[in-house]
């Protein structure tokens, strides 16, 4: 994965991203938001509408060197197992167990046994205290190992510091696996694997299946990620800004094999959001809703992308649309704006406009403004140069496009949109073609081929 | 089992016969051929013939090691290069005459005036694993 670039694509009709997280994900002023947050983010999602919930079909007790236990899933379709709460408790009993001094790599493989054993016992004999029965088991299953293990020297100079029940830790167990998982030290893509892994609870198969990748591939990423911030002591909060990073890059990788990464993401996020109270991790929950809203109505029925201006708003979610505009206006509140606010006040005005024509565009170049200001990012000015199009017409859009390095994504997709807008229907046609040529994805380019063909079958053109 | 590769190239295979770029069909005309492209692929899925598909941007490039301690060279991309692959699909059939009638049948998708493009595909068998029993 690349550095995502964060910005919102909600101007353009095209939100494009690629796979790699590269800044892709600008609005193009075609397809808009069928992109959103990327094509396999919310892009195109055959499958319905129903994909939006969180994903809780298995849990993760592969183990961590899944690999070796490919082909169990002890809990799925388990119905006397509470799946939700086991991958919900999965952090808390992980930052436990690192708390008390296990190594992350030894507690992570504690409670994933821990886990297994849950759903083993757990239908017959329920704890009433699951968390502490978990913390318990789990922590048993780590000093066996460490006994049992060929270095005990060291492991035993671990053990030997616990368990003491200290005091109430300062800082959140689960918000330090937040930062663990996403520490400076890892790649990207190893960020992203292991907080799937370690505070989402997914197993190593399911991860892998989502990113495309053969799953002893992904279990080696895991080992190493594993083994990278294996040294690393929970005794300072992290820094929130690489957290965020990670959890975005998740939610704009959206929807590729059997798992929800969108939803998921959504659903950590959250999680992360209840303990920790900080403007931007709102600011990028509210985001992630108001995108995920619009899912049903990015895609038709046969997966080809629906621009925003195009979309069916009936099929928004408006539950989702209200819980982030609520979020939002909390976390502006703090006046302390940040990216992902921004990010958000653009889709919540989108989200706000009862049709398209309705759309508060002169807003939404001011927040693009303020995107500009925090981050300079050469994406959020070619966002902003749709928005510019939209709010002061074609010309004006095209004069702040010039301003641009021509060889941006989507650059050239952004300038067929607003020739058309600007009457040049000739032009945008032959930028359309050159833009399906340099789309970084099927579905995108897809649909830039489908508008060069809408404009060259006019009356007249052949 | 055997492993097929079914390569469809931009450039370098033999002209099709309904040889019109796809920007100058209909918008009709382009849903229609995805549709083929996609009911395809999940017919094979469901017989449990279909491995792989995946497509490929037009422009890459040329990479080369270019001695110790030195960056590797590219080069590219060759505007003029003959032969330039578009992407593929990988099927695992049981015999050679049934890779060649889905390479046909892929071939008859859909283009302009919702015609067969007949485009040429190339069909290429993976090298295996050696056979356990040998004499």
């Amino acid at each position: 994965m690349g550095d995502g670039e964060v910005s919102d694509g909600e101007v353009g009709d095209v939100e494009a991203s690629d796979r790699e997280g590269s800044d892709a994900d600008v609005g193009d002023p075609d397809v808009d938001d069928a992109y959103a947050r990327g094509p396999d983010a919310d892009g195109p999602d055959v499958r319905g509408p129903e994909a939006g919930g969180p994903d809780v079909r298995g849990l993760d007790v592969d183990g961590p060197e899944a690999g070796a236990r490919a082909g169990s899933d002890p809990v799925a379709g388990d119905p006397d197992v509470d799946e939700v709460l086991l991958r919900r408790l999965t952090p808390d009993v992980l930052g436990i167990l690192v708390r008390r001094g296990a190594h992350f790599a030894a507690a992570e493989d504690a409670v994933q046994d821990a886990l297994v054993e849950a759903v083993r016992v757990w239908p017959a004999d329920p704890p009433r205290d699951p968390k502490g029965w978990l913390v318990t088991v789990a922590w048993r299953r780590f000093l066996d190992a460490a006994r049992a293990d060929t270095a005990r020297r060291r492991r035993e100079g671990v053990v030997g510091e616990e368990p003491v029940p200290g005091p109430a830790p300062a800082v959140d167990d689960t918000l330090q696996l937040y930062f663990l998982c996403a520490h400076p030290a890892l790649t990207p893509s190893s960020a992203v694997a292991l907080t799937l892994r370690a505070v989402g609870g997914l197993t190593t198969r399911r991860i892998a299946e989502a990113y495309l990748v053969p799953e002893a591939t992904m279990a080696q990423r895991i080992s190493r990620a594993k083994r990278t911030v294996s040294g690393v002591r929970l005794d300072r909060p992290g820094d929130v800004a690489t957290v965020l990073r990670v959890l975005y890059l998740v939610f704009n990788e959206g929807y590729s094999g059997d798992v929800d990464l969108a939803a998921e993401a959504i659903r950590l996020t959250r999680r992360l959001a209840a303990v920790i109270d900080h403007p931007e991790v709102a600011g990028l929950l509210a985001l992630m809703l108001l995108h995920h809203a619009r899912r049903a109505a990015r895609t038709a029925p046969d997966g080809a992308l629906v621009p925003l201006a195009e979309q069916d708003r009936g099929l928004w979610d408006t539950g989702a649309i209200a819980e982030g505009i609520g979020i939002l206006g909390a976390a502006l509140a703090h006046d302390r704006l940040g990216e992902f606010q921004a990010q958000a006040a653009v889709a919540a005005l989108h989200a706000d406009a009862p049709s398209a024509e309705e759309t508060d565009w002169t807003q939404i170049v001011e927040w693009y403004d303020e995107l500009v200001r925090l981050t300079d990012s050469p994406v959020v000015r070619l966002n902003r140069a749709v928005a510019v199009g939209e709010a002061e017409g074609p010309r004006a859009g095209l004069t702040a496009l010039a301003a641009l390095d021509d060889s941006l994504p989507r650059h050239t997709a952004v300038a067929a949109y607003l020739h058309e807008r600007d009457g040049e229907p000739a032009t945008a046609a032959r930028l359309y073609a050159e833009a399906a040529r340099k789309a970084s994805n099927l579905a995108e380019r897809d649909h830039l081929t489908r508008q060069a063909a809408r404009l060259n079958a006019r009356p007249g053109s052949r | 089992m055997a492993k097929y590769l079914m390569l469809k190239h931009y450039r370098g295979a033999p002209a099709a016969v309904n040889n019109i770029p796809m920007d100058r069909w209909t918008p009709d005309e382009i849903s229609a051929h995805v549709r083929y492209m996609q009911d395809f692929a999940a017919r094979l899925e469901e017989t449990g013939e279909f491995v792989d598909s995946q497509a490929l941007a037009p422009e890459g490039m040329f990479v080369q090691y270019d001695g110790e301690g030195r960056p590797p060279v590219t080069d590219g991309p060759f505007a003029e290069t003959k032969d330039l692959i578009a992407g593929w699909m990988v099927i695992d059939v049981d015999s050679q005459e049934r890779a060649i009638e889905l390479a046909g049948e892929l071939s008859a998708a859909p283009g302009a005036g919702g015609k067969p493009i007949h485009e040429w595909l190339e069909l290429r068998p993976f090298l295996t694993a050696p056979p356990t029993v040998t004499e």
